[in-house]
């Protein structure tokens, strides 16, 4: 049973478009969740009262921030950052304004991520990394990194299907892509079979970025042969 | 309490421990670690440190490279007083000294060959040179056929030989090893144990050995620290401690305890018997029955060749006549064989 309505939305390139929208919000985003949640994760690994160079409060601010931007629920944190979208995009709607707060909603959960990866390095290696003289930064970037590539790779897929899982979400506020295919369609028009076609597009596409991740993870895994 | 006399010459020591004393702060209180220990080691030395798990020793090793700052007391590396030193110049001298582990600790996601090139690549020794030094190595710790194995490839030996390898890279004066048999079965701890002395040999790394086990003592060290509950009880070399401990817990390393002693009857009175060098190729068990007409029952014995000579223990029940164990002391005596009464000792 095809609708016009979907024939429609084929022919008017709007699904299509709506995938590439999609694509183009999740991998922006989870580039820009990277650049702001990795580094902040490896500053709450190493400022651990464990880590390589223990700063008790900063890492316990840094700990309460990250907390709080978690626990604000997404479409929550797309509303109250409106302004702020509108002040750096010009504008709160579509896949670009959207970007903002999936980047600023995700790059908290990234340094949890990260920060999770990076405390799964055994601690003797980094105790013989220490025994050489290794300086905090070599630490970082000669051994935490490499030696937890594969659960960072891991982490990234999990990152990626949660990004496209909230901007699914900012459908409800315009943010473009399948999400707002399937509010309008589904939601505000009671069509279902949109609806479902697009979570089924969700569906795939979230098998697809965690099947690459984790077949990524295995393949440049030393540990298991 | 230290005393050089048993070196050749009064060098300096490579490694002096000063009063050091180390106070770990848990929830629970106040941890002592160490306390008050004073050690030298001499350059060219392998040093063992033993002691029961929780006596301290791994973190008086740890006190050597400073991964552990001391609360109080001095480490001198050659004279300099490491816990002096800024934070550069320590990650500076940790270069000069070499470390080793029970866990291996290799880089997991790093071939052999880039796990020993990994000390020069911090010390920012270039590309090429280091993998001809690491390439060199290898072949010295004879894996040279498995450079581009990743650690999951290799045994426990061979991850150990790795580890030796990437110690050495930067031409340490010192090499601590902290338990660095434990994990591995007598036949591998054995040739593990034979490659520390020849790169003690070959290149007079001075060694520190941290372990719970007498035979790695037995096989390698020169002298040792008997460390008991964060202090040091009895230095010496290893022969004297073996021959005549004089503490309670050397005593307790040096014999058979645990499940094989209740075994042995109590209320009988034990001889110890210790061989040191020519003795322990004389029938003297034989030529003792046979001297003195009396019948001994051996309840343990422990005989071995170190360092090109022989050592070993015996214990023997006594038979309950006094005069026939007059006549067995007697006989040692006259034979220069150290033997004690292990009576008061209590199994």
């Amino acid at each position: 049973m095809i609708s016009d309505v979907l024939r429609n939305l084929f022919t008017s390139g709007e699904l299509v478009s709506g995938i590439g929208e999609t694509f183009y919000m999740v991998c922006l985003a989870t580039l820009f969740a990277y650049v702001i949640g990795l580094p902040l994760g490896l500053l709450l690994v190493t400022t651990d009262k464990k880590g390589v160079r223990p700063m008790p409060v900063l890492n316990t601010v840094l700990g309460i921030v990250v907390n709080i931007l978690r626990s604000i629920p997404f479409l929550i944190l797309a509303v109250m950052l409106i302004p702020f979208t509108r002040a750096i995009v010009g504008t709160s709607i579509g896949s670009t304004a959207t970007i903002v707060p999936l980047v600023i909603g995700s790059a908290p959960f990234v340094a949890r991520m990260v920060e999770s990866s990076a405390k799964e390095v055994d601690p003797g290696i980094i105790e013989a990394a220490q025994s050489m003289g290794a300086s905090t930064g070599q630490i970082i970037f000669k051994v935490l990194l490499p030696e937890a590539k594969p659960s960072l790779v891991v982490g990234a897929a999990i990152t990626i299907t949660t990004i496209l899982g909230y901007s699914a979400m900012a459908g409800f506020v315009g943010g473009g892509g399948l999400g707002t295919i399937a509010v309008s369609y589904g939601y505000n028009r009671y069509q279902t079979d949109i609806m479902l076609l697009t979570v089924a597009l969700l569906v795939v596409i979230v098998q697809l970025f965690q099947e690459i991740g984790m077949r990524l993870a295995k393949r440049i895994d030393r540990r298991i042969h | 309490m230290l005393q050089n006399t048993t070196e050749p010459g009064a060098e300096k020591p490579i490694i002096e421990l000063q009063g050091l004393c180390k106070t770990f702060r848990t929830k629970a209180g106040e941890v002592r670690a160490l306390e008050n220990i004073d050690l030298a080691i001499q350059p060219g030395e392998i040093f063992g440190v033993i002691g029961l798990s929780g006596a301290g020793k791994s973190t008086l090793v740890r006190c050597i490279n400073c991964l552990e700052a001391p609360t109080a007391g001095k480490v001198l590396l050659e004279g300099r007083d490491l816990v002096k030193l800024s934070k550069k110049e320590l990650l500076e001298a940790r270069r000069s000294i070499g470390m080793i582990f029970q866990g291996f600790h290799l880089l997991e996601q790093r071939t052999a060959l880039k796990n020993v090139c990994f000390p020069l690549e911090i010390a920012g020794v270039k590309h090429e040179e280091a993998e001809a030094r690491a390439k060199e190595l290898l072949e010295l710790v004879g894996l040279a056929d498995r450079m581009e194995s990743y650690p999951s490839q290799l045994s426990g030996g061979q991850k150990q030989r790795v580890a030796i390898a990437r110690a050495l890279a930067t031409n340490p004066k010192v090499l601590l090893c902290d338990e660095a048999t434990s994990a591995l079965d007598p036949n591998t701890t054995r040739s593990i144990l034979a490659l520390l002395k020849s790169v003690n040999q070959q290149f007079g790394v001075t060694i520190v050995v941290i372990t719970h086990e007498m035979k790695v003592i037995e096989q390698i060290c020169h002298r040792v620290a008997v460390i008991d509950q964060s202090r040091i009880v009895e230095l010496g070399t290893v022969q004297e401690v073996f021959i005549r401990p004089k503490s309670a817990i050397a005593r307790e390393l040096i014999l058979p305890t645990g499940g094989q002693s209740k075994e042995i009857p109590l209320g009988r009175r034990c001889l110890r018997i210790v061989f040191d060098g020519n003795s322990s190729f004389e029938p003297v068990i034989s030529g003792l029955t046979l001297a003195c007409g009396v019948l001994v029952n051996i309840l343990f014995a422990d005989t071995k060749d170190i360092d090109g000579r022989a050592f070993g223990q015996m214990l023997i029940q006594l038979p309950d006549d006094d005069g026939a164990i007059e006549s067995i002391q007697a006989y040692l005596d006259e034979h220069g064989i150290y033997h004690k009464e292990e009576g008061e000792y209590d199994f």
